[in-house]
């Protein structure tokens, strides 16, 4: 099934040609109207008329976050104020957020894209969403709304968190898919089980599309047996729209990215230097038809690679691999470069472990992994419980080379968030 | 006739854990017959043999607590020498390993509890040397 056949079908060269085509027509616009770009140009030497392929992009200058964050609130804009019609901010950890505007086309624009995404993992009229995550300032409940629509489906904007109410919603109106972080679906799969209802038997979903943060495989299908769906790995970012960007088809393995829509490009996230297909490291996007707030060759800091083989569903658009890591995600514990998702992949293969995890990194560089046991892995003896303590902490060391200490607590005791999950909590004194 | 059954609960080995399970089970109404902790660094399994399991049961789920229910062996031994002695002989001598063991002597009388890895074969096992291995209901009366 598909929302735009023609688009999402096209012929590479075709891709290619339309591609280049929108990048001289962002590039041209820019330079004109965004003084931002028009200097950083100037400092490279570049003026719009050296961009005559493709392969040229890389002497675009990069955009980074930091960059965004400069341009608050509205460096960035290249459209009159009359013509915004939105406004999101992506708030970072620390310091100014970044403000990201909306022209009408653009809002119309990332429905679209959003549409592409539910129809690909079969979503239709009839179909019932809800929407799990935070209305607001966030783009991820919002621009998902709004494809939601587009495709005909009845949206209930139910909000994160509240799981009593988000069941009600979903006994009273038959809700068939939702739309949530991976740490919000694992922690309701819980709540589930621990109120006895069995989500095959008495709820009516059938497909999540689980996004915002990354996750692992196993964690996918411990949400797809919690909660008995099929579970579609969702990939967006506010600076790029919001979610849309790249999702799933029903294949399940790697995430169509709308190259109508985005120049991508994988760079050594080191040196910034553009790498071959395959080859994992940083994803760089450039927006090829944004009117409000167009953006070169954006830094997203996700860590990825591109699929080169054709996709047997038919969408000729490249497909990404799961996003394994952030390069700020990354962190340096007695000399070993460790992602967090390393460790989340290894736990999440073990069947006595649980759904919700921690990692503390604390004093001179003591790593300490605090793990939820399932529920029905209890076998009621503490030597099972110290067996099980040695195989993760033995499994940890061989994936990061690095001995954590491994703690075991009950299932349901560690916090849960609502929004994105915080598993890494950094109280080095270094 | 109903086996015997130990609740195992999973605790933190932090202040205040072993409390949070007796309040629930007190508030409960359960009575305690017997009670032993076996503990790791920062965690342990308390197991207690309760009068009623099945309200033990409910308000551990409800309190949100992990547990797990163990089979377990219980046999009334004489209260004099050689009374353990003859039970650990026997299981001995069918190589069957003791996983934890521990007793009480009331009124007079003494029970033992074993858990072992087959409970069926134990008991087949004793019940022929004529040792009596008590139900639920008579733990209770002791």
């Amino acid at each position: 099934m598909f929302w735009d056949q023609e688009a999402e079908t096209m012929g590479r060269g075709g891709l290619e040609q339309l591609q280049l085509r929108r990048l001289k027509a962002t590039v041209r616009r820019v330079y004109e109207r965004v003084p931002f770009y028009r200097q950083k140009f100037a400092e490279a030497g570049l003026q719009p008329r050296h961009i005559t392929s493709l392969a040229d992009a890389r002497r675009l200058p990069l955009t980074t976050s930091a960059d965004l964050r400069e341009q608050y609130p509205r460096g960035l804009v290249a459209v009159d104020a009359t013509e915004l019609a939105r406004l999101h901010t992506s708030s970072g950890t620390t310091g100014k957020p970044k403000g990201l505007f909306f022209s009408r086309k653009d809002v119309d624009r990332a429905a679209e894209l959003m549409a592409r995404c539910l129809v690909m993992a079969g979503l239709g009229p009839g179909g019932i969403l809800q929407n799990m995550m935070t209305y607001g300032m966030f783009t991820g409940a919002l621009v998902m709304h709004y494809g939601a629509e587009k495709v005909g489906l009845l949206v209930i904007p139910s909000g994160p968190g509240n799981s009593e109410k988000q069941l009600l919603l979903m006994q009273d109106f038959g809700t068939t898919a939702i739309h949530t972080t991976p740490s919000y679906a694992l922690y309701f799969a819980d709540y589930l089980e621990k109120k006895g209802i069995d989500p095959r038997r008495e709820l009516s979903l059938r497909q999540g599309f689980i996004g915002a943060e990354p996750y692992s495989e196993e964690t996918r299908r411990k949400i797809e047996q919690g909660l008995g769906i099929d579970v579609y790995n969702s990939y967006g970012l506010s600076e790029m729209n919001g979610p849309g960007v790249a999702f799933e088809c029903a294949e399940k393995h790697g995430l169509h990215i709308w190259e109508d829509f985005f120049l991508v490009e994988i760079v050594d996230p080191r040196t910034g230097e553009p790498l071959p297909d395959g080859e994992r490291g940083e994803l760089v996007l450039t927006t090829l038809c944004r009117e409000a707030m167009p953006i070169l060759r954006y830094r997203t800091r996700d860590i990825t690679s591109i699929l080169p083989q054709p996709c047997p569903c038919g969408r000729t658009h490249r497909r990404l691999n799961r996003i394994t890591g952030r390069t700020d995600d990354m962190l340096i514990v007695r000399g070993s470069n460790i992602y967090p998702q390393q460790i989340e992949r290894v736990l999440m293969d073990i069947p006595a472990v649980g759904r919700n995890y921690v990692i503390l990194l604390e004093g001179l560089d003591e790593l300490t992994v605090t793990v939820e046991l399932a529920g029905a892995g209890f076998g009621g003896q503490v030597e099972k419980l110290v067996r099980l303590q040695t195989e993760i902490t033995d499994k940890l060391r061989a994936e990061i080379m690095v001995k954590p200490k491994v703690e075991l607590v009950a299932a349901g005791t560690l916090p849960v968030s609502e929004g994105k999950a915080r598993r890494v909590i950094d109280k080095r004194s270094l | 006739m109903s086996e015997v059954k130990l609740v195992a609960i999973f605790a933190e080995n932090k202040t205040g854990q072993l409390a949070a399970i007796t309040q629930a089970l007190a508030q409960a109404g359960v009575n305690i017959r017997w009670v032993a902790i076996a503990s790791s660094e920062a965690f342990g399994v308390v197991k207690v043999l309760v009068n009623e399991p099945d309200p033990a049961c409910e308000v551990l789920r409800a309190k949100g607590f992990m547990f797990s229910l163990l089979e377990v062996l219980a046999i009334a031994v004489e209260d004099q020498p050689g009374g353990l002695d003859a039970v650990v002989k026997t299981l001995a001598r069918n190589k069957i390993n003791l996983r934890n063991a521990s007793g009480f002597v009331a009124h007079g009388r003494a029970v033992l509890l074993i858990e072992v890895e087959s409970a069926a074969k134990a008991r087949r096992i004793l019940a022929k040397k004529q040792l009596h291995i008590l139900t639920q209901e008579e733990v209770m009366e002791f």
